[in-house]
């Protein structure tokens, strides 16, 4: 089967430093994939290219057969990709159910702004803040944003959704509820691309594994083969321990 | 097709909008012609600060190109006044203000915050020194006299025309899907654009309905003035004016910025004919208290009040809980 999204020598520098320099790889449909690696790898870079926050520089990238890598963001996100931030973003002062409404609105699946508000109360259950519905997102704490984000990610009707961090900073409880809510998400057919430091997270969810280091990929594979790779190793704690 | 399952909850903005239009109606019957003044003097405003509220309100994006839209409408007068029937002006001067602000929409509205304020009032004095230029280049002379036979009551009756549509405007912008695209873009732009939203369309057709508004009220009033010239048409005191009038009403609800209209334009009024000569520095000095103790306007006030209100009647939770 076609993969859903394919990266093809995708490059981006901001000055001279080479954030991604001819990252190629591909997500096939109904995945989860993790893309993992040291900070300052590329991973967030590589999200803000697929996403259209950032332009790359050379290469293309296929999404569902269709070239994106020239489109705007409002684009590639009707045509079906939906992402949540590394630093939490919602809109502070519109509350919980107008957040997701917003995404539901302007999505793959558009609708009126009636029909979106009432999209939106399921997602908010489905994440745990349907009691929370008419309170301004400003008011909810850093981790509950973090839900409110995702419940405005799915609300687009997202084929591919990718997660920037969305387990970090979570405790032992939220981070059970929190994969657990992942992996329904994966039943449900959704393909998912999560960078995540949270390696128990990675082994738990992720079918593949995808490293990143100085912004090319230098490891693939299952969680177990692609995190025991010398390069990994090296990547992640210098030449000495490798 | 939207109105067939709107609620009467839905109509009482509309409704209260017509039928507050109609009791104004009568009053050039019973008002003298210093009333009139002031009255079309608010009425302007309101129109104007209405119509910037339209965009900057619920975008954030801080507009001071108030004064270049109205100055090109009232410069459309005075070039076309007397060489077009008057009802064909008004829609030309509509024209060209869509136009220059879809020209200047395009080209500014991908710039940001403090960047896009600076731009807007560097535009203001752009078309400025550009019609005092063509004016002195190809017409001779920089002022110009507008002959128009329009009386007060007719300004009066097209500005609250003009007041009721852009209330009417805006009331079924915030309503629809675009609305809801420019709250979230003033909420947080980057969700929006990655939440699907064209952000700079949205932005750039409010820009422009907000300041073909703008344009037209400059056309009509400009036969009130007989005389104008750039420095009069172009005047960036309105530009500010209108900014702060929106301001302490508060513009984010449509009503807003005319409560802040009313009481500013009779205080003005007040300080113009008491204090000529140190007008310039009380309009400052009333900037400042505005921002200082009433940040969010007079709408902001009430809303403070309603959920003090609420609280004490225990109907409803603490927002913060």
């Amino acid at each position: 089967m076609q993969p859903l999204i394919e990266l093809h020598g995708v490059s981006k520098s901001f000055g001279g430093l080479k954030a991604v320099a001819g990252l190629t790889a591909s997500i096939p449909r109904g995945e989860v994939v993790g893309l993992v690696g040291p900070n300052g790898s590329g991973k967030t870079t590589a999200l803000n290219l697929i996403t259209g926050n950032l332009t790359a520089d050379s290469g293309a990238i296929v999404f569902d057969g269709r070239n994106i890598e020239r489109q705007g963001a409002h684009r590639i996100a009707r045509a079906g990709i939906a992402r949540t931030f590394q630093l939490v973003r919602v809109m502070p002062t519109m509350t919980l159910a107008e957040n997701v409404a917003i995404g539901a609105m302007f999505g793959a699946q558009p609708c009126s702004p009636a029909e979106a508000q009432e999209r939106a109360l399921p997602l908010l259950a489905r994440v745990g803040l349907a009691a929370r519905a008419d309170q301004r997102a400003a008011s909810l704490t850093y981790i509950d944003q973090k839900r409110l984000e995702l419940a405005r990610a799915l609300a687009a009707h997202p084929q591919l959704l990718l997660l920037d961090e969305w387990l970090a900073g979570l405790n032992p409880t939220e981070l059970k509820d929190g994969i657990a809510l992942i992996a329904s998400l994966a039943r449900d057919g959704l393909t998912i691309v999560m960078v995540e430091h949270v390696m128990d997270a990675i082994r738990a969810l992720c079918s593949r594994c995808i490293v990143m280091n100085a912004g090319t990929k230098i490891a693939e594979g299952t969680p177990a083969e692609a995190l025991a790779d010398p390069d990994v190793v090296k990547a992640y704690l210098g030449d000495d321990d490798a | 097709m939207i109105a067939r399952n709107w609620t009467l909850k839905d109509w009482a903005f509309p409704l209260v909008v017509l039928g507050g239009a109609a009791l104004l109606a009568p009053l050039p019957a019973v008002a003298g012609s210093y009333w009139m003044a002031l009255l079309v003097n608010i009425l302007m405003y309101s129109v104007l600060a209405t119509a910037w509220a339209l965009f900057s309100g619920p975008t954030h994006y801080v507009s001071l190109a108030t004064a270049a839209f109205f100055g090109l409408g009232a410069y459309t007068m005075a070039f076309l006044g007397e060489k077009l029937p008057l009802p064909l002006v008004y829609p030309a001067a509509a024209l060209i203000g869509a136009v220059v602000a879809t020209v200047v929409g395009l080209s500014t509205l991908r710039l940001s915050g403090v960047y896009f304020v600076i731009f807007t009032f560097g535009l203001a004095e752009l078309v400025r020194q550009l019609v005092t230029w063509g004016e002195a280049k190809f017409g001779g002379t920089v002022g110009r006299f507008v002959f128009i036979d329009v009386n007060q009551q007719g300004i009066f009756w097209m500005l609250l025309g003009l007041l009721a549509l852009v209330l009417l405007v805006g009331y079924a912008i915030q309503r629809s899907r675009l609305g809801w695209a420019l709250r979230a873009i003033g909420e947080d732009e980057t969700v929006a654009r990655h939440s699907g939203i064209d952000t700079t369309v949205s932005k750039v057709a409010v820009f422009v309905v907000s300041a073909t508004f703008m344009t037209v009220v400059g056309a009509v009033m400009a036969p009130r003035w007989t005389y104008i010239d750039p420095s009069i048409a172009f005047n960036p005191i309105i530009s500010f004016q209108v900014l702060i009038m929106a301001l302490l009403g508060g513009a984010a609800r449509l009503y807003g910025p005319i409560l802040g209209v009313v009481p500013l334009a009779i205080l003005f009024e007040i300080l113009q004919a008491n204090f000529p000569n140190s007008f310039s520095i009380l309009l400052g000095l009333t900037f400042l208290v505005i921002v200082y103790f009433v940040p969010n306007g007079v709408v902001g006030l009430i809303d403070q009040g309603r959920d003090k209100i609420a609280r004490a009647v225990g109907r409803r939770p603490h927002p913060a809980e």
